[in-house]
């Protein structure tokens, strides 16, 4: 298997990974080394320069699958493995989005929480409404009134990106801002 | 239903008769029984009236050819080939001549007889212990044509127990979840069909997704989890009326549902506000109580057979494990305790172990431990499989697995397994599409 991976700065707060070629990096850690481990994808990402896919530790940062609520306002925000904490970046998209449902206050959303395959069913099922629910907060924060968003959780039932590889898992690991009226 | 017309069943012949043989079916079997199913004999008339309403050529042959796969698939016994039998269906079953039988190496001999009698269906059959040269029980059973196949599966049921000392599991069903389409875009029906296959049937028509379906332990109802109108709720479906109704309209989601043992009781998840706890319906007054109290994902649940102890999988520690807990939701305490991921507990319906999925370094295995969380023993690895549910006698453990897609996304699959508790006979369940989260009845006669 041929994975796209591009790792920049790993810290060590990433225990939660457990999966593919995480593991070797896991390894690395545990043995008391802080590693910039771009070694490991120059190669893959070198085979397919078309590929806007990227990952930071094992969040995707890529565009490939994000649509635009409104111009410069992406739809989703992803998470780590087994995560549903907000990255700078998910946070920076989530205050995007607040700032136009602020100025479009007769727009309802619904935050739609998904999981990649690689966990049980149901338990996905949790972790998808877990993330959607932290996107939710996080809008109520900048001023989102409850009433505004529902949440609807997929776990894995609905994936973007059907490969079966870290970088397509990043892309399924998402909580998407769906406008419902 | 047709499928639930009472079969009379007749014991023909009250001698108790000691067996000489015997299955263990506590190890792994290497040795299958080596047994010989006649053809049940059938008269002329009988076989012609059986060809009209059922339009199969001779009942008789198709009877014992089901009662052959399942013998064959529980992998405990061995058919041997009809080519080889010396004696006559019909003289057999009067009187079979043991030498013959002994010759070709059988030491079971089952044999048979169809009638057609009141415009019903009558099979007598007769299994025989060959090294002994004695009958080992004798039963007859009547019902109307259209539950042939289900005859089938009750011999095979009655000889599965005479012989293992243990209850059967054929004349059971199996609910799935069909899947057709891309990954992306999975249309998801769920689907019901006989253990062996056969009389598959869609429940619904995949208009919305729909979810681990479960089967009530003491009867033909199914609890479910539908994405109906978008709002993922828990659902009750009565196989016989086809009548849907929602049991977990909670404002949020409700899902991973399940029977209480007695069938009275739901137990299910409840998530709302980024967190899930396990909840139970009383069907007949809708009380519900909160059983687990935690900010944790805490799901999966299952009683034990006596109803007195629930697990589940929770997050509490950081990642997924499996926990017990009383089943008022106090004395909650951890059992899995191996290296990685644990999930899916089932209690088996003997109530000694406690079947789950794990995953580990990226493998996901089923196993097995007892309910202390001791004795753990992984059956089957794979890329990705899981869900286990056991037949209704404890032996057989069916689950799904999901191929690994390549490079372009393509060859995603899902099919049904099964694998006995000893870790052997690993066999594909064959179903018409993809199918995933399985859940077998209990047997439908007794």
């Amino acid at each position: 298997m041929k994975d796209l991976i591009s790792c920049e700065k790993v810290s060590l707060r990433q225990r939660n990974i457990e999966q593919g070629a995480i593991m070797k990096l896991n390894k690395i850690l545990k043995n008391g080394f802080l590693i910039i481990l771009a070694c490991i994808a120059l190669s893959a990402c070198a085979t397919s320069k078309k590929s806007t896919g990227q990952m930071q530790g094992d969040v995707y940062t890529g565009t490939d699958t994000v649509e635009y609520l409104a111009s410069g306002v992406p739809d989703r925000v992803f998470f780590a493995t087994n995560e549903s904490v907000l990255t700078t970046a998910s946070r920076e998209t989530l205050r995007k989005q607040a700032a136009w449902l602020r100025k479009n206050s007769k727009i309802s959303i619904v935050l739609e929480g998904h999981a990649d395959e690689r966990g049980t069913r149901e338990y996905n099922l949790a972790l998808g409404e877990r993330r959607a629910n932290a996107a939710k907060d996080y809008l109520m924060t900048y001023g989102i009134s409850s009433d505004r968003i529902s949440v609807l959780s997929y776990g894995k039932e609905r994936p973007v990106d059907s490969g079966s590889n870290p970088l397509a898992w990043s892309k399924n690991r998402r909580s998407v801002s769906v406008k419902a009226n | 239903m047709k499928n639930f017309i009472i079969i009379l069943i007749t014991v023909l012949i009250p001698i108790k008769s000691f067996a000489l043989i015997e299955v263990d079916i506590t190890r792994g079997n290497l040795n299958p029984l080596p047994v010989a199913v006649s053809p049940l004999s059938i008269d002329e008339e009988s076989r012609k009236n059986f060809e009209k309403i059922l339009k199969k050529k001779n009942i008789g042959s198709e009877i014992s050819s089901i009662v052959e796969n399942n013998l064959r698939v529980s992998g405990l016994f061995n058919p041997l080939n009809k080519d080889a039998f010396l004696q006559e269906p019909d003289i057999a079953n009067l009187k079979p001549r043991f030498e013959d039988w002994n010759l070709i190496k059988a030491q079971a001999l089952i044999t048979g007889k169809v009638s057609y009698v009141d415009q019903k269906l009558r099979v007598e059959f007769r299994l025989w212990d060959v090294l002994a040269g004695k009958e080992m029980m004798a039963l007859a059973f009547t019902t109307v044509p259209n539950n042939w196949r289900r005859v089938g599966h009750i011999i095979t049921d009655k000889v599965y127990e005479r012989l293992t000392g243990e209850k059967g599991y054929f004349d059971t069903r199996i609910i799935y979840v069909a899947e057709e389409g891309p990954k992306t875009q999975r249309v998801k029906k769920l689907a019901i069909m006989d253990q062996d296959g056969a009389n598959n049937k869609f429940l619904t028509l995949g208009n919305e997704l729909v979810l681990t379906p479960r089967f009530n332990p003491t009867s033909q109802m199914v609890t479910y989890l539908s994405y109906f109108r978008n709002l993922p709720r828990v659902y009750l479906l009565d196989i016989e009326t086809g009548t849907q109704e929602v049991v977990g309209d909670f404002p949020g989601m409700t899902f991973a549902p399940r029977f209480s043992p007695d069938g009275k009781k739901i137990i299910m998840s409840f998530a709302k506000d980024g967190n899930s706890e396990i909840y139970t319906m009383d069907l007949e007054n809708r009380i519900v109580e909160k059983i687990t109290n935690h900010p944790s994902i805490d799901t999966s649940p299952s009683y034990s057979p006596d109803g007195k102890f629930i697990s589940f999988n929770s997050d509490r520690s950081g990642y997924q494990q499996i926990y017990v807990m009383k089943s008022d939701g106090s004395k909650v305490k951890r059992i899995s305790f191996g290296k990685g991921i644990y999930g899916t507990p089932v209690w088996s319906p003997r109530g000694d172990l406690i079947a789950f999925t794990k995953l580990h370094k990226g493998k996901f295995y089923i196993g097995v431990m007892r309910t202390d969380g001791s004795g753990e023993r992984l059956l089957t690895e794979n890329y990705y499989q899981e869900a286990p549910s056991w037949s209704p006698n404890g032996r057989v453990l069916i689950f799904y697995r999901e191929t690994k897609t390549d490079s372009k996304g393509k060859g995603f699959s899902a099919k049904l397994w099964s694998i006995d508790l000893t870790g052997y006979n690993e066999r594909q369940v064959t179903t018409p599409t993809d199918g995933s989260d399985p859940s077998w009845s209990s047997l439908l006669s007794n």
